[in-house]
């Protein structure tokens, strides 16, 4: 077992320091907040679209390292995509982390994404890296609001 | 009290012994040796109290209060027990106050359903702490929902000491219910229950006390402390999980409502009507965890054997040892500085989220707690999201203080 610590990579340290794309849009047509009430992280997401592309996204929040740094990758990887591009990568980012997607094999579109891939050893936070994913999908369906627990769960049984 | 003398403490060498004990505390996590700082959520068993489970298991089990064979008389025997160890433990004027419950959550509940929605009414208002945990918080607000009382908070300090002259305020005729911790799980703090019991007692009120975080580190007399319920978990306590403790004046016992409706909590059973048992059994329906209190029985021979003061002095050492070094951090703030502390300290890390603090001492084989704690107000008055937590058992070592104060600068290496 690889110790837990090896998921603090530099590329994670580094987006956790630097986050991108943080402060929230003045005007936006898209917004929902994403809470991981076990541990408390709390991040609020905006975006425009334009059609179906995702123009402009920005969040804030209040996380540990792992949500900090997986919103702030999140963002910039997501903007300039389409909606359905967005929501394949939350299906991929979520399998990955959930240990069903190994994101070296050839469908997996995450690239630089599989620096999160650790997670899935570590249970506890699998809930840190998939929140901004969940906050996306929420944002784009406009739902509002999303949390962990519940049918959104990552680690649920029944997914 | 002993005047000027130092209290007994657990040398060196008895601690070697002790852990020697332990079996759990001799393996690696992470190819590290393993440092146990999380006992505010469980303690570890020693091998007498695993011995004992497996005796049980092995050559004693049956049901209890049923049978007329060996079996089912032994297993009765052993676990009725346990009852009058616990008497002594918490020196209970009569065995029959003692419940058994699977924790103390269970043990407030049994309170809430027991007492407070026989006696309670619309107006009513029952004081808890700004202390509490969620177990002593959920409870009466789902009370105060159904009968239309209201709940009254204690407010504290920056401290994390409960402000008296405020309990004094809120204390009035309306009141009537009160339930306060001993110990606060986040933070350490010993509240001063002897002096707060007497307070609501001026005005006929009952009170509860959350003893989780207490009965495993310092000796609780409840009939010194005027308790009218006491309640506290075997698990907390080096004891097995699923076995806990209620203790109530009986005079209050007899004249609460059981819990729930089952086999040994009745004297005859018709269709029509159903006489209930005796106290404590009123309130002890269907099979008990009969293993999980032998096993406690067992953690309370253990502690005894050891001595709560020695306990008690002991972890106070080491709380003013790490309390010390955590000076040395910069960057690191304890939360939670009360005067009066049980060992425990919540902690922040500049610019690091606890969980963040939680795994990478984890990969040093270092266990905290990392969240809200089920003390979410708590979090909430002090003005963090939540906190990392290290709470010391006398199984612990000054050594172990020191690995956790090299792994928090670890953690700051890494976000450095």
């Amino acid at each position: 077992m690889s110790a837990p610590s090896q998921l603090y990579q530099e590329v994670i340290l580094e987006h956790n320091k630097k986050p991108r794309n943080y402060g929230l849009l003045s005007e936006a047509n898209r917004r929902a907040e994403g809470r991981n009430p076990l541990c408390g992280d709390h991040i609020t997401l905006t975006l425009n679209l334009e059609g179906d592309r995702i123009e402009q996204i920005g969040f804030e929040g209040h996380s540990c390292a792992i949500c900090k740094a997986s919103s702030s990758m999140m963002t910039s990887t997501v903007k300039g995509k389409t909606v359905a591009e967005a929501e394949e990568l939350v299906q991929q980012f979520r399998e990955m982390a959930t240990g069903k997607l190994n994101p070296e094999s050839p469908e997996s579109r995450l690239g630089r994404l599989k620096v999160f891939s650790g997670v899935a050893g570590l249970p506890s936070r699998v809930k840190c890296a998939v929140l901004p994913w969940h906050t996306l999908h929420s944002a784009l369906h406009e739902e509002g609001a999303v949390s962990t627990e519940g049918s959104a769960d990552p680690t649920a049984r029944n997914e | 009290m002993i005047g000027t003398q130092p209290a007994p403490t657990l040398t060196p060498s008895e601690v070697a012994r002790i852990r020697a004990d332990f079996p759990i505390l001799q393996r690696q996590v992470h190819g590290k040796p393993l440092v146990y700082l999380d006992n505010a959520a469980s303690a570890q068993m020693p091998q007498q109290v695993i011995d004992r489970l497996v005796q049980y298991h092995t050559l004693e089990h049956s049901n209890v209060h049923r049978g007329v064979h060996a079996l089912s008389e032994l297993a009765s025997a052993e676990y009725e027990a346990v009852r009058a160890k616990v008497q002594r433990f918490l020196n209970a004027k009569e065995e029959r106050e003692i419940i058994f419950v699977k924790g103390a959550t269970e043990g407030i509940n049994l309170v809430m359903h027991g007492y407070g929605r026989l006696f309670l009414k619309e107006g009513d208002e029952i004081v808890i702490s700004a202390l509490e945990h969620h177990a002593n918080i959920v409870p009466w607000q789902m009370l105060c929902k159904e009968k239309g009382c209201k709940l009254r908070v204690i407010p504290m300090n920056d401290a994390g000491e409960l402000l008296l002259d405020e309990y004094e305020q809120l204390l009035s005729d309306r009141t009537k219910f009160v339930a306060l911790t001993h110990v606060s799980n986040a933070l350490g703090t010993i509240n001063p229950i002897r002096e707060m019991i007497s307070m609501a007692h001026r005005y006929g009120v009952p009170v509860l006390i959350d003893g989780a975080q207490a009965a495993p580190h310092m000796r609780v007399d409840v009939q010194d402390l005027d308790a009218d319920f006491y309640v506290f978990s075997g698990h907390k306590m080096c004891g097995p999980t699923g076995s806990g403790i209620l203790y109530g004046k009986a005079q209050l016992l007899e004249k609460m409502q059981p819990y729930q409706g089952g086999g040994d909590m009745i004297l005859s059973v018709t269709f029509e009507e159903t006489l209930y048992n005796e106290i404590p059994f009123k309130f002890e329906a269907g099979t008990p965890a009969i293993a999980a209190m032998i096993g406690l029985g067992a953690a309370i021979d253990y502690l005894e054997g050891i001595g709560l003061d020695k306990i008690d002095a002991y972890e106070h050492e080491l709380l003013d040892y790490a309390t010390e070094r955590f000076k040395e951090l910069a960057g690191v703030r304890i939360i939670g500085t009360a005067r009066h502390k049980a060992a425990v300290i919540s902690f922040e890390v500049e610019g690091v989220h606890p969980h963040d603090v939680g795994t990478i001492l984890d990969s040093e084989g270092i266990a905290v707690r990392a969240g809200h704690h089920c003390a979410q107000p708590v979090m909430q008055r002090m003005g963090v999201p939540a906190t990392a937590r290290a709470s010391f058992a006398f199984y612990n070592t000054k050594q172990e203080v020191d690995a956790l104060i090299a792994g928090i600068r670890t953690v700051q290496k890494v976000f450095g």
